[in-house]
């Protein structure tokens, strides 16, 4: 028996939420990028949605969670108030750093999230600090990063993997391998492509999965958790995916085949996660309800955001210390 | 009663009582727990907290400040330890990219209360990777406070500063100043502000300035100058970030001249800001220009004999005192 066997249908299309959630906000920032409203680099996770949304059925609020600059799916997974992120992804008053951090520096400790990040592998030690601060104070929480395929070359990510080991930290390791970092294949980065024999150095048991289906991804996360939980430490799980979008809005793809994409995007966790809903007997107009409430929602909060006066100057200089 | 305590024991001593008077208080760095430090600051502080206070770590200064971040913004104040300062440069992402930006990128919403610390500056003869002077790189950093407190009861009332501050702080201390005895109160609340600096002795003709364990050479030197007949001030800068201005340009107002001594090379250290903010702010005040003696613009040298000449010390004082006519 899997743990995905006992979601209930309301837990089912929670999941359908989240992914759908996260694909409304990546549509319409999309949108608003190509309009010239919000500027600088956006990163999106178009066809990784699984990953996230499964996150959100095992994570819980007190439990520290450290992500990418492409992490804005598990950001509103986690529970985060709609408006702090997207007014801080538009850079206006009201966003999480009343647009002083940006898209890519999302934080919002109330809610557990130790932060998205903008160096990659960096959120990886941190997350393991957010670990060792549960072991030191036994209260109960468990921490979670999620980093790429590209994010296993830096260091800090192997020492942090060499510290979880040692001191058995509760602590999630989650690489998300959509392949290709930023625009440089796996293959042309590591001479090892699968990803779980690098964990073998440490000890940290170590498994892959299909990242694009969401109850696996679901399974292997309650098996970490509890794990990290139970005093197990660390669990690294490779998760396979592909992101159907560019690296960031300005990405000319010229690193892959249209062919390449278009097969995967076959592959959408979306599609299939549909089709999971339709096996288990959700009814039709349930899935499309939920859908609609989720675009509804997403559309809604960021209208809000966009009518968010940007930071006066005067805040400029707040807040350099605390 | 106020103790007599060296350098070393004012910052353990500290380090004892922040951890009695707060449970979030823990320490973790590379053998400062069985082996009980390098330089044996934290003596003894293993057999009394355990290893859940006093983490031993790999090698793996980036790690050791991530992980310290994560903690911090989770709601412990770790007080980490740099095996030397040098070795701090590993660690400068998680520094710099996150420790010291973190508050600011969400609005003050996230804290990280951090402690660096550890020996900055040349010891004896260990050479090129161990002696750096660091503080100037990290006081140039906005979100970070810098301090170099030179005697016992300033390691002893900054360090509890340090602990109590909701901001990642850098505290260096140079191996030279670790046997150095001094008194220190007996209150266990005593305090150092930073941005304070503190007027180590007081003089008319000339302001020396200086940090960490230059004081002592600045402090020595105005003996000397004393000798001549020349009444010299020595400011002891004590924080760097915040720099306490104020200050500074009292005394240059009152002597007219200074000199600014610094350990870190002289090209781009920390001493080449303050000199610069003195000529910015005092030039009506001053009748020549500002003085620097600063380290020579090498790698630290091993050989003793060279190393000594890298090292600022009381006669380049006096030359540059000299020049300034």
């Amino acid at each position: 028996m899997r743990p995905s066997d006992s979601l209930s249908r309301d837990d089912l299309l929670l999941i359908w939420r989240h992914m759908w959630r996260m694909r409304a906000a990546e549509t319409r920032l999309t949108q608003l990028s190509r309009d010239g409203v919000l500027r600088g680099s956006l990163h999106l996770a178009e066809g990784q949605e699984a990953l996230p949304a499964a996150t959100g059925l095992v994570i819980r609020q007190v439990d520290k969670l450290t992500v990418t600059y492409r992490g804005h799916g598990y950001v509103l997974s986690k529970g985060c108030d709609l408006v702090g992120v997207f007014g801080e992804i538009l850079g206006r008053v009201g966003g999480f750093g009343n647009g002083k951090g940006g898209k890519m520096h999302l934080t919002d400790l109330e809610n557990g999230l130790l932060g998205a990040n903008g160096i990659v592998g960096a959120g990886v030690p941190i997350a393991a600090g957010g670990g060792l601060a549960a072991k030191v104070t036994g209260d109960g929480s468990i921490a979670m990063t999620v980093f790429g395929d590209g994010a296993l070359n830096q260091g800090c990510v192997h020492e942090a993997c060499n510290i979880a080991a040692l001191w058995k930290l509760p602590l999630i390791l989650l690489c998300e391998n959509n392949l290709y970092a930023e625009m440089t294949s796996l293959a042309r980065s590591s001479a090892v492509t699968d990803l779980t024999q690098r964990m073998t150095a440490y000890g940290i048991p170590a498994l892959r999965i299909d990242g694009n289906d969401a109850l696996a991804v679901y399974d292997a996360l309650w098996n970490a958790a509890d794990d990290a939980r139970s005093g197990k430490g660390p669990t690294f799980i490779e998760a396979m995916t592909y992101r159907t979008c560019g690296h960031y809005q300005a990405d000319a793809e010229t690193y892959r085949t249209r062919k390449e994409v278009e097969q995967w995007r076959k592959k959408s966790p979306l599609i299939r996660f549909e089709k999971t809903l339709l096996d288990r007997k959700v009814e039709r107009s349930s899935i499309d309800d939920v859908r609609r409430q989720a675009e509804d929602e997403i559309n809604s909060a960021i209208d809000q955001a966009l009518k968010l006066p940007s930071p006066s100057v005067e805040s400029l200089r707040s807040n350099v210390f605390a | 009663m106020p103790a007599t305590l060296t350098y070393r024991e004012a910052i353990r001593q500290c380090l004892v009582e922040e951890m009695d008077r707060d449970d979030n208080v823990f320490l973790m760095g590379e053998d400062i727990g069985r082996y009980q430090g390098t330089f044996r600051v934290t003596q003894g502080l293993f057999d009394k907290y355990g290893p859940r206070r006093v983490i031993d770590t790999p090698i793996v200064e980036p790690a050791i400040v991530g992980l310290a971040n994560g903690a911090a913004m989770a709601g412990l104040r770790p007080v980490i330890e740099m095996m030397t300062m040098s070795f701090s440069i590993l660690a400068l992402d998680q520094v710099i990219n996150h420790a010291a930006k973190i508050h600011y990128m969400t609005n003050g919403q996230a804290k990280c209360p951090l402690v660096v610390r550890g020996p900055g500056g040349a010891a004896n003869q260990l050479s090129a990777q161990h002696s750096h002077s660091v503080e100037g790189w990290y006081a140039h950093v906005p979100g970070l406070k810098v301090v170099a407190p030179a005697t016992p009861e300033d390691a002893y009332g900054m360090l509890r500063t340090a602990i109590r501050d909701d901001n990642p702080v850098i505290f260096t201390e140079n191996p030279g100043l670790y046997g150095i005895k001094g008194e220190i109160p007996d209150d266990n609340e005593f305090a150092v502000p930073f941005g304070k600096a503190r007027i180590a002795r007081e003089g008319s003709d000339l302001t020396l300035v200086g940090y960490s364990r230059m004081t002592h050479v600045c402090l020595k030197a105005a003996e000397l100058l004393a000798e001549q007949g020349i009444s010299a001030e020595v400011v002891d800068v004590r924080s760097l970030l915040p720099l306490d201005t104020e200050t500074i340009f009292g005394s240059v107002a009152k002597t007219h001249r200074a000199v600014v001594v610094y350990e870190d090379w002289k090209s781009g250290g920390f001493g080449a800001e303050i000199a610069a903010r003195i000529g910015e702010n005092c030039f009506d005040d001053l009748d020549a220009p500002v003085g620097r003696v600063g380290g020579l613009n090498v790698p630290m040298p091993y050989a003793r004999v060279l190393e000594l000449e890298c090292i600022p010390n009381e006669q380049d004082v006096l030359d540059a005192v000299k020049k300034l006519g």
